[in-house]
């Protein structure tokens, strides 16, 4: 308990500090916000002057500073210069399809990266063992953007077999509930009025996308798979099991993947962050229209409050998670109990 | 020191694929120095009369230019090895910068502890809970896009490494004989600091600097790609990519080419990196 008081505790400063970097972010870059806003051309004295105490400028930076945080409680952090809209608002129409391609990814890079490392760790040193390690540096040392550009030049260009962009054929207008399209075309009045028709055009759209997202942290799991079980193996208690007149086969999958696991969550835990950095680049890549292509399209259109508050949510949502799973593995581990 | 560095070697030459990333850095080092001799054309000379040719090797290509040209007609070739150039100085400027300052703040962590180490690591959380290239875009948005911009931004983002390993090691050597021998000499508190502890940390930090290398490439190129880095006409890998994408089905070498040299300069430093790890932790060598 005491430890989950904690990390909660240490969450307030960390909180504090992202307001802190997104409130002066706005306030660093060159050139005056006012004239930015209303153009240099039209600034008369008087217009300035009443748009800069509009925008609560004319106050001490400190109070400005209380003001946003304020304004952060109150759920709003700032309205998009472009599309008028609400940046929360904006965020949450585009969260979803970053939440499917991030899933998908991870739970694909799990699924292979796991048992790909415990075969490994069983047969060390084998000609499978040294492969599958140079491969997954390869992996591991890839740069996405140009890794998504020759999947799509390989399977969709010469090939033809999968969509360039987007999330899934323009013809099917998918009425947005989960926002998430592979929960959302399996509901059923879709399935009767289109079958699985838009479905497959869905996961189609999202395969090269998420095996692009998905090859850093297939090869970081696979690695870390690998170590962790070569570790557990080494252990006085795989010794005793085995004396005892255990199969391999059951001391391996009983007693030394379940230790091996607990490293390999806390991979996955961390991963949560690169696949957001992934994702930035991906969907720039694959036109994917989540939070990664919205926020580098606010940078080129200078859209600075989608910025500021487009950073202050990921962050949020990333460090939130980072805590939630620092408790979750907490409540797993009994060592860490004590 | 010199010691070290025998014994070093001598346990990286075990290990083949350390063994092959060191040679592609020394490589990709001389392309680089020597790219005014290497490269065949100017990399930003244009030739209107042949644009988008296809490499001499495949059909329609002239064998005046190896690789092609690109959509300006600029030879390939020309731009990939004055691309090394780029790639390695801009990995080297991030190593540099990250692993100055990060020493720096990770020793005074280290050393001092109480309410230094405590910002200090505060902060270092901060920049480390906040996904790295997203970071470095804020910074680059600030402070406008550009080659230098982005060795700022990828360093910033670089330097919690740094910090986290070297404060990590400062608490344990601080504790031991001889630094409380050299204090009892009189030594001052820089002087145990940098001189006495430091050179003491310097296994893991052998190896941040190499991975640093890989991961500033990457990054540099990355914010190339989403065109905040490198601007034209600099021939720089990633903004070569970004320039490519439009073409990806005309000419598809002018995607290719670029991006796999950052794979292979990327891949040779985290071989040499992962070598470099197995050969200094002594824990690991206990194992194998």
């Amino acid at each position: 308990m005491k430890y989950i008081a904690k990390k909660l505790l240490d969450l307030i400063p960390t909180l504090f500090g992202i307001s802190l970097v997104c409130f002066f972010l706005i306030r660093l870059i060159p050139g005056d916000p006012v004239l930015n806003l209303i153009g240099e051309r039209g600034a008369d004295p008087a217009r300035y002057l009443e748009m800069k105490k509009a925008l609560g400028l004319d106050l001490p930076i400190t109070q400005q500073f209380w003001i946003y945080l304020k304004s952060i409680f109150r759920g709003d952090i700032g309205t998009s210069i472009i599309s008028n809209n609400s940046v929360w608002n904006e965020f949450i129409e585009r969260f979803p399809a970053t939440l499917e391609l991030g899933m998908v990814a991870l739970l694909g890079a799990t699924i292979i990266g796991i048992p790909l490392g415990i075969f490994a760790a069983m047969k060390r040193n084998s000609f499978f063992d040294y492969f599958l390690m140079s491969t997954s540096l390869v992996g591991y040392s890839m740069p996405i953007f140009w890794w998504g550009l020759i999947l799509i030049l390989f399977f969709s260009v010469k090939l033809g077999l999968t969509p360039v962009s987007g999330r899934i054929d323009f013809t099917y207008d998918i009425p947005v509930m989960s926002g998430l399209y592979l929960i959302d075309t399996l509901r059923p009045e879709i399935l009767k009025a289109e079958g699985f028709a838009p479905f497959i055009s869905a996961l189609r759209h999202l395969i090269l996308p998420s095996i692009a997202l998905g090859t850093i942290p297939l090869a970081v799991i696979a690695r870390m798979t690998r170590s962790s079980m070569l570790e557990v193996l080494g252990e006085d208690y795989i010794r005793t099991a085995r004396a005892k007149g255990m199969s391999k086969t059951r001391t391996i999958y009983i007693h030394a993947l379940r230790n091996a696991l607990v490293p390999i969550i806390t991979t996955l835990a961390l991963l949560f962050g690169s696949i957001i950095t992934g994702a930035i680049l991906t969907e720039t890549i694959f036109s994917w229209p989540g939070i990664g292509k919205w926020i580098v399209s606010s940078i080129t259109a200078r859209d600075y409050p989608v910025i500021q508050g487009g950073v202050l949510i990921i962050s949020f949502v990333i460090v939130l998670t980072n805590i939630i799973v620092d408790i979750i593995y907490f409540l797993l581990n009994p060592k860490m109990r004590n | 020191m010199k010691v070290f560095l025998k014994e070093l070697f001598f346990e990286l030459r075990k290990n083949r694929g350390s063994m092959i990333g060191v040679v592609i850095i020394i490589l990709s080092v001389i392309v680089a120095v020597l790219a005014p001799l290497l490269a065949p054309h100017d990399p930003t000379h244009i030739y209107t009369d042949s644009l988008n040719l296809p490499p001499s090797f495949v059909a329609g290509g002239s064998s005046r230019f190896f690789f092609g040209t690109d959509d300006l007609g600029r030879d390939l070739l020309s731009r990939l090895i004055y691309g090394s150039q780029v790639s390695l100085s801009v990995g080297f400027a991030v190593v540099v910068l990250s692993l100055v300052i990060g020493t720096f703040l990770g020793v005074i962590a280290g050393f001092y502890g109480g309410l230094i180490d405590k910002t200090i690591m505060r902060i270092t959380d901060l920049i480390m809970s906040l996904p790295s290239i997203l970071f470095a875009i804020v910074i680059v948005a600030v402070l406008g896009p550009g080659i230098s911009n982005a060795i700022v931004a990828v360093s910033i983002v670089a330097i919690p490494n740094f910090v986290r390993i070297i404060r990590a090691q400062v608490m344990v050597e601080k504790s031991r004989q001889y630094v409380a021998a050299a204090k009892l000499f009189g030594a001052g508190n820089f002087r145990l600091m940098f001189i006495e502890i430091l050179p003491n940390c310097m296994a893991p930090l052998i190896v941040q600097a190499t991975l640093g290398f890989s991961d500033g490439i990457l990054n540099c190129a990355a914010l190339g790609f989403l065109g905040l880095g490198a601007q034209a006409p600099m021939s720089e890998w990633g903004t070569m990519l970004s320039d490519a994408r439009s073409y990806i089905e005309s000419s598809p070498w002018m995607v290719t080419l670029p991006g796999l040299c950052i794979l292979i300069v990327v891949l040779s430093f985290n071989l040499l990196g992962d070598g470099l790890r197995d050969a200094l932790d002594p824990r690991l060598k206990k194992q194998s």
